[in-house]
């Protein structure tokens, strides 16, 4: 070294010495300024000087591989993100991806792999009810923390979970106001695939409805996969609906609008009106935007959101996963979870899972695309309710908007 | 449940409803009989069957684009090209499978079941890799969309009569090929005495092998015209495969009047249940139908006659 310094220009070898003096500086920095690790991680998470793990479990292969891939991106955007910007307590956030593979069993096991094994200190995952029901009991034994980002059924809190979505009642009782008041509707079609999301959703629907003093006309479930929708189109014609509520879901979703079309009916006209909560951008690739213009999606997210937020995060998705790129609800919702995690972690201090349960309820994300949103002592999200009147290019124009945030209640009182 | 409403509106009520039991009539024909003519004349189990419908839908979807991009005065008819195209895809992939995995099993037929299971799955991820996992939207031509209007109910859908039309011309040309065509002979031979065909000369492993290729053809087709009516993914084949096993099972797998006459049953016991109950029981009872027939009449409906 000091050979190389008596030279008049600068080595390889010099100049590769300094870069490393530089680093161990920038690295003594770090340390600096965080926290010891002894501090802020009591419970032996995998957390050193300078890094925090984390686990992504989502499908990425199997029937669900088309829904989660835009969860999966979204969260890996924020974790990037968070990065730039000095990653978590001064610590870099690594992730580890599992693949649930569309099998619910594997989504408990994976979860266990993750926690035990690589002891993440949080997991952002999950999609379906039923891989988040069968990954439930492992967080609660083991003491995890997952962020689940799709709007679900409700009935459900638990401490070791933070539900990023909308629970049923912020999805459906303020778009069947919406639809009552401003559409003057006074006869509905429920219409829904045949487990336990749609059920659950149509029953509070339906006690909503009866409480408005309308009229439910008739009210069909059908089995998952299910491929011809020429009946039930036969049934709305006759007994005329105002409006037509529905949660289908998957390959059934694209069978029933192409079908609808197909058969003469026109969602621009009057009547019957369409009012889905199954339907986002992602939904509308498959389905086609010639199939479904003119009906009416509800869901707290719409790529199409005028706000600088939802601009930014629009902007940056796109140069991250390429200019093609859909962003749906649930994406949205997903990408919530690690800037909630952050904040949260910081409002604790700490990276242990009891702390941050008590550090959770109020947590604020003045940066979320949708807006502000506020998480509550139930671990549900405050959120706005919006509209999206579908256009033919697949996107949706937001026609409204609740006035203020809506409350998340898992377990509404009158609707069971 | 009829109250309040005029003679008038149930009578054309009840005519849609034919006419959705007609399209779902077609519909069940035009999946099973590809699946007819590999599970009944050569015994061969192809859970694989959806997978290469899908196949038929994504050369649509290719098709699509392609006519969108460089021959956008002819995309009106694209329909037709992505039909023939389609055929030819899934059935030279028949044939490849033919010779590269279901030939070494026709001595294992149960073995075939887990073969082509494994098969279906290497499609469904090979489909992911390459098209992604999204679902396509295969955009049609305006004259094949919507409906012509008859009456303030009756609108007749236009892809329910190119279905019916499609599947029509697909069964009258599959029944010729099969009992007017020397190539038909062969076939019907080989099923009824393997050793004695090869005695009087046929080349069985090449009717094998036309015969399984002719049935994926069948298949991509059929993938071709749902794109009309249905979604495609990487995982849309399994929409189709169990309501396909169920028509050519009841239907007694030997033969193709039995798919035909169990898809009618079929067809006609959902669309009427349908419309008086709730889809999910409809379709329990229309199940509960066939097992109960099944287990009266095992072999299906219809049974090839022959010395054992």
């Amino acid at each position: 070294m000091i050979n190389s310094l008596k030279r008049s220009i600068p080595s390889l070898k010099s100049v590769f010495t300094v870069a490393v003096a530089a680093f161990a500086f920038s690295q003594a920095a770090i340390v600096n300024a965080a926290p010891a690790t002894a501090e802020v991680n009591t419970t032996g998470l995998a957390v050193t000087d300078d890094t925090v793990t984390v686990g992504i479990l989502h499908s990425i292969t199997g029937t669900m591989a088309i829904s989660e891939t835009g969860s999966t991106q979204a969260e890996k955007l924020a974790i990037k993100q968070i990065n730039e910007s000095g990653g978590v307590l001064g610590r870099q956030i690594k992730y580890i991806q599992e693949d649930g593979a569309s099998d619910w069993p594997t989504f408990a096991e994976k979860s266990r792999k993750l926690l035990v094994k690589d002891k993440v200190a949080a997991v952002m995952g999950c999609w379906t009810s039923a891989s988040r029901k069968a990954a439930l009991p492992v967080f609660e034994q083991y003491n995890g923390m997952l962020f689940y980002p799709t709007f679900y059924e409700g009935l459900e809190q638990s401490p070791n979970v933070v539900y990023t979505g909308q629970e049923a009642t912020q999805q459906i009782i303020a778009s069947i106001d919406w639809v009552v008041k401003t559409k003057g509707v006074k006869t509905f079609y429920l219409l829904g695939s045949d487990y336990i999301w749609p059920r659950t959703s149509m029953k509070i629907a339906r006690k909503h409805i009866a409480k408005l003093g309308l009229k439910v006309v008739g009210e069909e479930y059908y089995p998952l996969g299910h491929t011809q929708f020429n009946s039930v189109i036969n049934k709305v014609k006759l007994k005329k609906p105002d409006v037509i509520f529905a949660a289908v879901v998957g390959g059934s979703n694209v069978a029933f609008y192409k079908q609808v079309k197909a058969a003469g009916i026109d969602w621009r006209k009057e009547k019957p009106l369409m009012l889905t909560i199954s339907v986002t951008e992602d939904e509308v690739l498959g389905i086609g935007g010639e199939n479904l213009v003119g009906a009416y999606s509800s869901m707290k997210y719409f790529q199409s959101l005028t706000n600088g937020n939802n601009e930014t995060f629009v902007k940056a998705f796109k140069e991250m996963w390429g200019e093609d790129s859909v962003i749906g609800d649930v994406t949205q919702a997903a990408y919530l979870g690690p800037w909630i995690w952050k904040y949260a972690v910081e409002k604790a201090g700490s990276f242990d899972i009891d702390k941050l349960k008590l550090a959770l309820p109020g947590i604020e994300l003045t940066t979320a695309p949708e807006g502000y949103v506020k998480v509550h002592p139930n671990h549900h999200l405050w959120s706005k309710a919006r509209i999206g009147l579908a256009r033919e290019d697949g996107q949706f124009d937001v026609v409204f908007e609740s006035e203020g945030l809506i409350e998340p209640d898992p377990f509404p009182k009158g609707y069971q | 449940m009829f109250d309040g409403y005029t003679a008038s509106e149930l009578m054309a009520i009840f005519a849609m409803q034919g006419f959705a039991g007609l399209i779902l009539f077609s519909v069940l024909v035009l999946m099973a009989l590809g699946l007819a003519i590999i599970f009944g004349q050569m015994g061969v189990i192809n859970m694989a069957h959806g997978e290469f419908m899908i196949l038929g839908a994504y050369v649509t979807y290719l098709t699509s684009i392609f006519f969108e991009n460089y021959l956008p005065g002819l995309s009106s008819i694209y329909f037709f090209v992505a039909i023939v195209l389609a055929f030819i895809a899934a059935a030279s992939l028949g044939a490849f499978v033919e010779w590269a995995l279901i030939r070494r099993l026709y001595k294992r037929p149960l073995d075939t079941l887990l073969a082509t299971w494994g098969l279906s799955l290497i499609l469904q991820q090979t489909y992911r890799s390459v098209f992604g996992g999204r679902e396509k939207g295969v955009s049609l031509p305006d004259w094949m969309m919507g409906s012509i209007p008859v009456t303030d109910i009756i609108e007749i859908p236009i892809n329910g009569i190119i279905v019916m039309v499609l599947t029509l011309i697909i069964t009258l040309a599959v029944y010729f090929v099969m009992q007017r065509s020397q190539w038909g002979a062969k076939v019907r031979a080989v099923v009824q005495n393997r050793p004695m065909a090869a005695a009087v000369g046929i080349n069985t492993s090449i009717v094998d092998r036309m015969t399984f290729a002719l049935g994926c053809g069948i298949a991509g087709i059929a993938g071709s015209a749902f794109t009309m009516i249905g979604s495609t993914g990487p995982t849309s084949g399994q929409l189709y495969i169990v309501d396909t096993f169920m028509v050519v099972v009841f239907g007694g797998a030997a033969n193709l009047m039995g798919t035909i006459a169990s898809a009618f049953t079929i067809s006609q016991a959902q669309t009427i249940l349908e419309f008086f109950m709730s889809g999910s029981i409809a379709k329990v009872l229309t199940l509960g139908m066939v097992v109960g027939i099944l287990m009266l009449r095992p072999q299906g409906l219809f049974v090839l006659k022959i010395r054992r």
